[in-house]
């Protein structure tokens, strides 16, 4: 595999450690939610690199015939999939948020550093 | 028609609970919740008794095997029994929380449920990218259950820190699967099985993809150091919330890693990795459970040190090991429910559930003192419990296959937990209370009380579930050895998934029967059993409450030679508190070089 071939699967992999170093270092608990989203915006682009096909169209068939009759289209499984991660992380996300809303409010802090252990 | 109905039936019981609980009685909600999860448990029951003589797949909508994008349902011996135990806990959760909670919404019974089918349609889908959604369904579910109450600082801070963890994750879980989906453009266990197989060897990608997959799993069975979220979250979620939590989620994550190796990586990657993790969160768990104060915290690392048991057994890579696992996982579902259940008897009864404040107040609760005490029996491994079985079956196939430091593992392991548990028993049912004056000055915080009543006595609503949960655990100890030993022959058997659920085919091994009466397995017990006594008896606080209750080795230090002992010993145990500081960034740090480790252990040759 040649370097821009490779490309997405490296961006996909580079955005998945950017959201993680994120929250590793995160002063804030909003933040470190929308680095959580971050990290899975790299499996967006991992599954779509993986179902694209170069000079293949979009797998809506009402204006033309399917493959083979009209040409090559990218992988409709892995779009599915996207579509289902995106509102899976939809989900996370505002429950997330509510939580870090919640810690706001009985803490007084966003700030995970500020915040008591757990251990007793 | 039986499995999509163990999955349907709880979503739409969900589903109408969440829209018209509102306007119904209570009565009502706890009915329709309880009269659900008995279903559950009757379909998946069903399920069990046909799956060792007939086929139980179902593909949906009728998409076959030929059409090539269906998502089959299918249930082995073992998915169902997983599925019944979730069904089983549940009906037990949900009867505790009848009396239990005073004042909850119809939202509370809804989550439950759904939790329920979320974790028998991980138990049962054929499908990677089917499976990774039951999971996140399953953990954002966990998620909500975690911070029902809401008020409560450290639980949103216990249930921030579960989500942010676990859902790192499944999303590296996802793009493992989407490695595999790359390698052989199918996403069905089976047939993503089959095509890895005839290709050979796979080299990096297929490591990398079932190191990827594997690590959310691995959170999800809290293996170290992926276990941070796991105390947070169980000491803060409500109490019939972490009988489900303790009892069967977290052995989802064991089950998980167990079927995706044998149905898409069978044989392609070693499971070393599985196993250190396993074995490293074995100690740390036992250890950290013997330092608690905190009933529930100790309960939940004593499930990190016994699901740390279960992974090391699944590693083992052998029928015989798994058929051990099998037992201990059921037996060990059983009894912890049953201890967790107790805790939230005291909780209810004491608004705390931290040892040093119930120091001689057990009396009064004789139910709850015996729950406990053979509750920690059992997890030393007292016959004829499960977890006995489990332990006697797996130390022998892993001696067998020359892992000799296995048994000292098991045995230290649950000693430690059991002789923790036995502790407890000892403080708040054996002992003297400690005189009103010198009591300490309460907790830092207040265990926050999950019910605004204090019942004056315990109803039976409320013991009878624990009583059940008890028994049972003692009763999965006696199930015959051969079928269990065929169910994981057929589980690890090569092909034998692809079988099932392409063919519609049962492979029929003959296998020897698993024989947890054996004199090794005997001699095993009573060690366990008579470490974990001695273990709480060394222990146990001294009769002058003054803070020095809890301390480890609290007779050790009135020795002088003891002393340095000691001194160390509360280094490390410093050390060791530190290290769980509920801070995000620490735990996403931690989980990173676990994968890095486990990428590492995997690759080497």
């Amino acid at each position: 595999m040649n370097l821009p071939h490779l490309l997405p699967y490296l961006a996909a992999g580079w955005i998945m450690l950017v959201g993680l170093y994120g929250i590793v270092t995160s002063r804030d608990l909003v933040h470190a939610v929308v680095c959580l989203q971050v990290t899975q915006s790299g499996t967006y682009v991992l599954l779509l690199a993986i179902g694209y096909r170069s000079g293949a169209t979009a797998p809506v068939f009402s204006d033309r015939p399917p493959p083979p009759a009209g040409g090559p289209v990218t992988d409709p499984v892995v779009q599915a999939m996207a579509l289902t991660d995106v509102v899976v992380g939809a989900t996370v996300t505002a429950l997330l948020l509510a939580l870090a809303v919640q810690v706001a409010k009985r803490r007084g802090t966003l700030d995970p550093a500020d915040l008591r252990s757990l251990e007793s | 028609m039986i499995l999509q109905l163990t999955v349907a039936l709880p979503v739409l019981a969900a589903a109408l609970l969440a829209a018209a609980g509102r306007w119904l009685p209570r009565l009502a909600v706890d009915a329709a919740a309880l009269g659900t999860a008995a279903a559950v448990t009757a379909l998946t029951a069903v399920a069990l008794a046909r799956s060792p003589h007939r086929p139980q797949v179902a593909w949906l909508g009728g998409w076959g095997p030929g059409t090539g994008v269906g998502i089959p349902l299918a249930a082995d011996p073992f998915a169902a029994g997983t599925a019944c135990t979730a069904a089983v806990l549940t009906l037990a959760a949900l009867a505790f929380s009848w009396r239990y909670f005073t004042e909850i919404q119809a939202a509370f019974h809804a989550m439950v449920l759904l939790f329920l089918a979320s974790m028998c349609g991980f138990a049962y889908t054929g499908d990677l990218f089917n499976a990774f959604v039951f999971f996140e369904l399953m953990s954002v579910v966990a998620f909500a259950l975690t911070g029902y109450r809401s008020e409560e600082p450290s639980t949103v801070h216990g249930a921030l820190n579960f989500g942010i963890v676990q859902s790192i994750g499944a999303y590296l879980t996802l793009a493992g699967i989407a490695l595999v989906y790359a390698r052989t453009g199918e996403l069905g266990l089976a047939t993503a099985g089959r095509h890895l197989a005839a290709a050979g060897p796979g080299g990096g990608l297929v490591t990398g993809a079932f190191v990827l997959i594997c690590t959310g799993y691995l959170v999800k069975a809290a293996a170290v150091p992926f276990h941070f979220w796991l105390a947070d979250a169980h000491a803060v979620a409500p109490t019939p919330v972490c009988v489900l939590f303790s009892g069967i989620m977290v052995e989802l994550g064991v089950y998980g890693v167990a079927r995706t190796y044998w149905a898409v990586f069978d044989g392609l990657v070693p499971l070393r990795a599985v196993a250190v993790l396993g074995a490293a969160a074995a100690l740390l768990g036992a250890v950290m459970s013997v330092l608690q104060h905190h009933v529930k915290r100790l309960l939940a690392y004593s499930t990190i040190a016994h699901v740390g048991l279960l992974l090391v057994g699944v590693a083992a890579a052998t029928p015989g090991a798994l058929a051990g696992t099998a037992y201990s996982l059921a037996g060990h579902a059983g009894v912890k429910g049953a201890l967790f259940l107790g805790a939230g008897a005291l909780l209810n009864r004491h608004r705390t559930v931290d040892v040093r404040d119930l120091r001689g107040r057990g009396r009064g609760m004789p139910v709850t003192g015996a729950v406990f005490l053979l509750g920690g029996l059992f997890l030393a491994g007292l016959p004829p419990s499960g977890t006995f079985a489990g332990h006697s079956v797996t130390e022998h196939a892993a001696t067998e296959i020359g892992w000799w430091w296995y048994t000292p593992l098991s045995v230290a392991a649950s000693a430690l937990t059991a002789g923790a548990v036995l502790r407890v028993w000892a403080v708040v049912w054996r002992s003297a209370p400690a005189p009103a004056a010198s009591r300490r000055d309460g907790p830092q915080e207040r265990e926050d009380p999950e019910t605004r009543v204090t019942l004056g006595s315990l109803p039976w609503t409320m013991l009878a579930p624990g009583l059940v949960l008890l028994a049972a655990g003692l009763a999965t100890g006696l199930i015959p050895g051969g079928p269990v030993a065929a169910a994981a022959e057929a589980f690890t058997g090569h092909g034998a998934y692809a079988a099932l659920v392409l063919d519609g085919r049962l492979t029929h091994p003959r296998p020897v029967p698993a024989d947890p009466w054996t004199l090794p397995g005997f001699a095993g017990a009573a060690v366990t059993v008579l470490l974990a006594v001695l273990i709480a008896a060394a222990t146990l606080p001294h009769a002058a409450p003054d803070g020095g209750g809890g301390r480890v080795g609290g007779r050790l230090a009135r020795r002088p030679a003891g002393r340095a002992v000691g001194r160390a010993a509360a280094a490390v145990t410093a050390r060791l508190h530190a290290l769980h500081s509920g801070h995000i960034g620490d735990y996403a740090a931690w989980l990173t070089a676990g994968v890095a480790v486990l990428a590492l252990l995997t690759a080497l040759r």
